[in-house]
């Protein structure tokens, strides 16, 4: 190392030895995290093909014994899906105007910075803890009955906080020459806020509630502390257990026998096919409307 | 609003209220949490006959309650930490070979595969766990429990498929994502000028990384490692269907012990009593606390660490 000869060193073995052992050992990981996908979406499709048939979308598992072939998952994605309209209807508008407060009005006071560091801790809140205080709240203190829409307040709590996130992210892209030309001609700043930032940031948060809609669109633990289970139809989610898709294939799952079992594998291709078109629908409006961000 | 939507005075106020209010509420959600289950937890705690914080069994619906989160807590932490040990080695390289060794045109793709992985639901990986994993781990628990019954957490006489280990796998699946994008992030942000010196000095990649992006991206790495270890200790579904729901508490891993308060809650709420439901809902007091000081212990880290360097 004292005097360098004429041109340059070759890297030691040692070195080179090293560095080609980490680059194997980092595209190995790659393909470690790959195999379970792999692995779990081959045999979703695979096994969940054979009962991914018309009377699986369009019967419920009324009158459906253990050991019986046949049924369906009717009655639990009529339950899924107004669950979870019911818990966007609830978390969208506190989620984004929260999202608003933080980036609008809060200008890093010490409540923004609070209700801020919250949000985060509320992403980490267990799923099934969001169900039991809503078994606590709703259903214990108060009386109510088990209820789709007892199920939609638990996922509202686990969706609130991704909404924000996203939102505000969202509304921090909007460059503010926007809100300082809409104040120059003296628009008040709450019709700024309606009529220039948010249409300016619409899609990007309507991408991150679809996200958020995905995420809650598969979560067991609180439905099953809210919504109870039923094997029939019931399409009032204020009244009486429902059924979820998610519980539906808990609770197939967890049947000894093999048709049992079938169901489970069908009913989990029919969520993960929702919850795949949700991701999609999200990134092609991303997509769709900003195609020059693209890349990240 | 009404009269002349040009006032200042008039629109603007009922909206900041709104927006303010929409904040508040989050926060009252928040203490709301604790307060119910802090209330609905303590007849159920009064009436227990037994020690809540050491007990083992859980045996809330007899006549003569006697239940302990002691087992259930064991497993929750023994599981959580297994599942860590195992997702952080791999997410690390999986956020290493997207930011620094994928090729460009590639690489944003592949970390949308790695996405996806976080969008499968839980129920879908419990399924898969119970009737692809459980017994596909009978083979490789039986070499290690053979092998390698020195290490105290392989040893044992009975080794089963649904094991403490199983679901530790489950579970790090499950939380690679979560600590594979936030490192990943972490990586891209490391300063691009360290780099590009290190490599003119004529450092390998390797030692690049070593000396550029590693020592830069420890907080977030740590902080992504705390929130992976917060969403395992809450998942419920995939241990429920996996987990043997036992409440002994043992550290060998092979064998049929293990349960985690979020199993116990799904296994148990179906015919849980009134006071059943109440130490349910206890327990459930407990798992919430312990993700709470785990994730705002990340929390802090990443705060901290974007302060230090935004200076």
């Amino acid at each position: 190392m004292t005097t360098v000869p004429t041109g340059i060193q070759p890297i030691s073995t040692g070195r080179r030895v090293k560095d080609r052992i980490v680059h194997v050992l980092v595209y190995l990981a790659f393909a470690i995290a790959v195999i379970p996908l792999i692995s779990v979406l081959w045999l979703v499709v695979k096994n969940g093909m054979q009962r991914f048939d018309l009377e699986f979308l369009t019967h419920s598992m009324r009158n459906i014994g253990a050991r019986d072939a046949g049924g369906g998952a009717y009655h639990a994605i009529i339950g899924t899906l107004e669950q979870v309209l019911l818990a966007s209807l609830i978390a969208v508008p506190i989620g984004l105007l929260t999202a608003v407060y933080l980036v609008e009005y809060g200008s890093g006071g010490r409540l923004a910075r609070s209700i801020s560091f919250f949000v985060d801790v509320m992403t980490g809140v267990p799923s099934v803890v969001s169900g039991l205080f809503v078994l606590a709240f709703w259903i214990l203190a108060l009386g109510m009955p088990f209820s789709g829409f007892a199920g939609a307040m638990a996922l509202s709590i686990l969706m609130m906080p991704v909404v924000v996130r996203s939102a505000e992210e969202m509304l921090r892209l909007v460059p503010n020459d926007l809100r300082e030309a809409a104040y120059a001609l003296g628009v008040p700043k709450w019709r700024t806020i309606v009529k220039v930032v948010l249409p300016t940031a619409f899609t990007g948060i309507v991408t991150g509630v679809m996200l958020a809609v995905a995420r809650v669109a598969g979560e067991t633990a609180p439905l099953l502390l809210t919504v109870f289970f039923t094997d029939s139809i019931n399409n009032d989610p204020f009244n009486g257990p429902q059924m979820g898709l998610p519980l539906y294939v808990f609770d197939q799952a967890g049947r000894p026998t093999d048709t049992a079992i079938d169901r489970a594998w069908t009913g989990a291709l029919t969520l993960i096919l929702i919850v795949m078109l949700l991701n999609l629908v999200a990134r092609l409006i991303a997509w769709w409307r900003s195609p020059a961000k693209r890349g990240s | 609003m009404r009269r002349s939507a040009f006032r200042r005075s008039r629109g603007d106020g009922p909206f900041r209220f709104a927006s303010t209010g929409a904040g508040v509420v989050l926060l009252g959600i928040m203490a709301a949490i604790g307060v119910f289950l802090i209330v609905k937890a303590i007849p159920a705690l009064q009436a227990n006959t037994s020690h809540f914080l050491t007990e083992k069994v859980w045996n809330p619906n007899a006549v003569q309650p006697a239940f302990g989160i002691g087992a259930l807590a064991f497993g929750t932490v023994l599981s959580s930490f297994l599942a860590l040990i195992i997702a952080t080695p791999v997410a690390i390289g999986v956020a290493l070979f997207i930011s620094h060794y994928a090729p460009r045109r590639l690489a944003a793709l592949l970390g949308y595969v790695i996405d996806l992985l976080a969008a499968v639901p839980s129920v879908v990986y419990g399924l898969w766990g119970v009737v692809f994993l459980v017994p596909f781990m009978r083979g490789p628990s039986e070499f290690l429990n053979t092998y390698f019954a020195w290490i105290p957490l392989f040893g044992g006489d009975q080794v089963v498929g649904k094991s403490m280990l199983t679901a530790a796998i489950v579970l790090a699946i499950m939380i690679l994502p979560i600590i594979a994008a936030i490192s990943r992030e972490v990586f891209l942000q490391a300063p691009k000028t360290q780099e590009e010196a290190a490599l003119a000095l004529g450092a390998t990649r390797w030692e690049m990384i070593r000396m550029a992006v590693l020592p830069f991206g420890r907080p977030g790495v740590i902080s992504a490692a705390m929130l992976g270890l917060g969403r395992a200790m809450g998942e419920t579904i995939a241990v429920a269907l996996i987990l043997p729901a036992t409440f002994g508490i043992s550290f060998e891993i092979l064998g049929p012990n293990g349960n985690s308060i979020a199993a116990n809650i799904a296994n148990g709420f179906g015919e849980a009593t009134a006071t059943g439901r109440g130490a349910l809902i206890a327990s459930g007091l407990v798992l919430f606390l312990i993700t709470l000081v785990v994730n705002m212990g990340a929390r802090l880290i990443i705060a901290r660490r974007k302060e230090f360097s935004r200076t």
